[in-house]
C-alpha cells in the first residue's frame, strides 16, 4: 500500500538522501557506444584528420625538411593529430545541443543524475574521441614518413590531449548557446576557419595574419604543442592566449549551463 | 483517528502527507506578444493512491503545472510538495516519476539500454526485464528507439517512469497521437499499474480518457482548477440540454429567460434564443404554453460542448499543438 509506504520512508527520504554520484560507469560505458554507432562522427573526427595529414603532410621534400627535432611530415602530421582532437572535443562537447533539442537533458532531470555529472560524463566521452582521433593521425604519420623524437611525440601528444579540453569547453558553451540540432554543421567549418587563421594548418611568417593569429583560439595550442618538435621556445603570446580562451569557453559554458538547469 | 488502526505505529492524523499538495501555484511566462498567465492561483491536493485526471483543454495550465511538480520549473508564487518533499528532493528519492508527452529518449540507443541506463541513476538493481515485462516491451526490447512505434516509445517512456517504483506517478497528455488500439494497451498497462495502489495523475484534454480511468477528475482552465469531484459528479455539472426557440414578434427579455427552470446560459443568434437548462422538458413546456416560441428544438450535450461549458474555452477545439 502506498499509504504504508509513505508513513515509513518520508522521514528517512528527508533526512538520509543519498548525493548520486558524479562519476557513472554505466553512463560513460553507453555513450562510448552511442559515439561508435554515430557515423557522422566517427568520420569527421577519425577519418578526415589522418586524410587531411595523407594528402598535406607527405611530399617528398617534407619527407627529408629538417624542423629541429623531425622532419616537416611530423610536423604536420602533429598538427593534424591536433586539428582532430579539437574536432573531436568541440563535437563531443556540442552535443549537448542534440539532447537539448531531444528533450533528453529534460529526461534526465526526472532522475537523480545530478547535471555536473551528466556534463563530466560528456566531457569524458569527448576526451576519449579526442585521444582517439590523436593516435588514429598518429599511426598514419608514423607509417608514412614522419621522423620525431620520442621525447618530442610524448610531450606533443600530451600536450594536443591536454589541451583540446579547452574545446570541449568550446563546444558545451557553443552546444548550450545554439539552439540547433545540427551544430557541428556550424562549428566544422568554424573550426576549420579557426584552424586556418590560427597558423594550425600551415605557418603564418610575419606578416599580418601572423599579429592577427595571436588572437585566435587555434594559436596557442598549435605553438606550445609544435614546441616539443621544432625545439623552439613557447611564446608569453601563445600561453597568454591558451589562458584566456580557455577562461572564456569554459566561464561561457558554465555561466550557460547555470542558466539551463536553473530553467528547462 | 481509530481504534482498529492496524498499523505498528498508528500515525497521527497529518502524519501522512498528500501525495501532493499545491498552494496558490502561480506562473506567467513573458512572450512577444505579452505576459501569458499559465498558472493562475491553483490549489489542489492529492491523497495516497488517488487516480486523478487533471482534465483541461490545451492551453490550460497543465502541463505547466506539471512541470512545477517535477521541479524542471519554478513557480512564481505558491508552494508545491509532493509526498511532503520539496520536488527536487523527491525527484531525487524516486518517490515521483513522470511520463512525458514527446521526446526525451535517445534514438540510437535500444529499448533495454535505454531501461538499464536509467536504471543506473537510480542506483540499486531494479529488475530491468521485469519492467520490460510490465511496460509491455519485452518483443521490442533489443530495437532501437528510433525504430520504435510511437506507443511503443510511449510505453518506453512508462517503463523509464516505472524505474524508481515511485509512490507518486505523473503522466502528461499519455496518450497524444496515439492510435485507438495503442491507446487501449497504454492504458491497460496504467491500470494494472494502479491495481498496486501507486497515486497517479494524468493530464489529458480527452474527457473520456478523464472518465473511464480515474477516480477523480480535476477540471482546469486558465490555469485554475473549475471543478473537482468524481468523474460523474463532473460529468453532472456538465449534463444539460439546449433548448431553441424562435420568437417572431420579439422574446422576452434575458431576465425573464434566465428565470425559467435550471437555465444556466442565455444566448440570442438573430431571432432565435438558445437556452442551456438542466430542467429541458420544463422549459420547452413552459416556451410552448406560456409564450409564442415557434420551432423549438431540444438538443443534448454532447461531452465536447460539456467539456467547454465547463472550462468556458470556446477555442479549445481549435487550438493544437504544442501545449506549454
Amino acid at each position: 500500500m502506498s499509504t504504508l509506504t509513505a508513513t515509513t520512508t518520508a522521514p528517512a527520504a528527508v533526512t538520509a538522501r543519498p548525493r548520486a554520484r558524479l562519476l557513472q560507469p554505466v553512463y560513460l560505458r553507453t555513450e562510448l557506444r552511442r559515439l561508435l554507432r554515430n557515423r557522422r562522427t566517427v568520420i569527421f573526427t577519425l577519418v578526415m584528420p589522418p586524410v587531411f595529414f595523407l594528402l598535406f603532410g607527405t611530399q617528398r621534400e617534407y619527407l627529408d625538411q629538417s624542423v629541429g627535432n623531425g622532419n616537416v611530415t611530423a610536423y604536420v602530421m602533429i598538427s593534424m593529430a591536433l586539428y582532430g582532437a579539437i574536432l573531436a572535443t568541440t563535437s563531443g562537447g556540442a552535443s549537448v545541443s542534440i539532447e537539448r533539442a531531444q528533450g533528453w537533458s529534460r529526461q534526465l532531470r526526472l532522475t537523480p543524475l545530478r547535471p555536473a555529472a551528466y556534463v563530466l560524463t560528456k566531457v569524458a566521452v569527448a576526451m576519449v574521441l579526442g585521444l582517439a582521433s590523436i593516435l588514429v593521425t598518429l599511426v598514419a604519420g608514423l607509417a608514412r614518413g614522419a621522423e620525431i623524437s620520442t621525447t618530442a611525440l610524448v610531450w606533443s601528444v600530451v600536450l594536443a590531449w591536454a589541451g583540446s579540453a579547452v574545446f570541449a569547453a568550446f563546444g558545451l558553451f557553443m552546444g548550450y548557446l545554439l539552439p540547433a540540432e545540427n551544430v557541428m554543421q556550424v562549428l566544422g567549418p568554424v573550426l576549420a576557419l579557426l584552424s586556418f587563421a590560427g597558423g594550425l594548418f600551415m605557418p603564418l611568417g610575419d606578416g599580418v595574419f601572423a599579429t592577427i593569429a595571436r588572437f585566435i583560439p587555434t594559436y596557442g595550442l598549435a605553438e606550445i604543442v609544435r614546441a616539443p618538435l621544432t625545439g623552439g621556445d613557447v611564446s608569453v603570446w601563445a600561453v597568454v592566449n591558451v589562458v584566456a580562451w580557455a577562461a572564456v569557453f569554459v566561464g561561457g559554458a558554465v555561466w550557460r549551463f547555470r542558466l539551463d538547469t536553473a530553467r528547462v | 483517528m481509530t481504534t482498529t488502526d492496524v498499523l505498528p505505529t498508528p500515525a497521527p492524523s497529518g502524519a501522512v502527507p498528500p501525495a501532493l499538495e499545491l498552494r496558490g501555484l502561480r506562473k506567467s511566462f513573458t512572450t512577444p506578444a505579452g505576459t501569458v498567465r499559465a498558472v493562475d492561483g491553483l490549489d489542489l491536493t492529492i491523497r495516497p493512491g488517488e487516480v486523478v485526471a487533471f482534465l483541461g483543454p490545451n492551453g490550460a495550465g497543465k502541463t505547466t503545472t506539471i512541470d512545477m511538480v517535477l521541479g524542471l520549473a519554478r513557480p512564481d508564487e505558491g508552494s508545491v510538495r509532493v509526498l511532503g518533499l520539496d520536488p527536487a528532493a523527491a525527484i531525487a528519492a524516486g518517490r515521483v516519476s513522470a511520463v512525458m508527452q514527446t521526446g526525451g529518449l535517445l534514438k540510437d540507443l535500444t529499448v533495454r539500454e535505454t531501461l538499464a541506463l536509467t536504471a543506473s541513476f537510480f542506483g540499486s538493481a531494479h529488475d530491468v526485464d521485469d519492467v520490460l515485462v510490465r511496460a509491455g516491451l519485452t518483443d521490442a526490447a533489443d530495437r532501437r528507439v528510433g525504430s520504435c512505434s510511437g506507443g511503443q516509445q510511449q510505453r518506453l517512456r512508462f517503463g523509464l517512469a516505472l524505474l524508481p517504483d515511485p509512490d507518486l506517478l505523473i503522466l502528461d497528455e499519455p496518450t497524444t497521437g496515439m492510435d485507438v488500439g495503442g491507446r487501449r494497451d497504454f492504458w491497460n498497462a496504467i491500470r494494472a499499474d494502479a491495481a498496486r495502489g501507486r497515486t497517479i495523475v494524468f493530464a489529458t484534454h480527452y474527457l473520456e480518457e478523464a472518465d473511464a480511468y480515474a477516480d477523480r477528475v480535476v477540471l482546469v482552465s486558465h490555469g485554475r482548477v473549475v471543478a473537482d469531484g468524481s468523474a460523474a459528479q463532473v460529468k453532472s455539472l456538465a449534463s444539460g440540454r439546449v433548448v431553441s426557440a424562435a420568437f417572431r414578434d420579439g422574446a422576452p427579455s434575458d431576465a425573464a429567460l434566465a428565470a425559467l427552470p435550471g437555465v444556466t446560459e442565455v444566448e440570442r443568434r438573430g431571432e432565435r434564443v438558445l437556452l442551456r437548462t438542466t430542467a429541458s422538458d420544463d422549459v420547452a413546456r413552459h416556451l410552448l404554453t406560456r409564450t409564442d416560441a415557434t420551432e423549438v428544438e431540444i438538443t443534448a450535450l454532447g461531452l465536447e460542448d460539456a467539456f467547454l461549458a465547463l472550462t468556458g474555452d470556446t477555442t479549445a477545439t481549435t487550438t493544437s499543438g504544442s501545449t506549454r
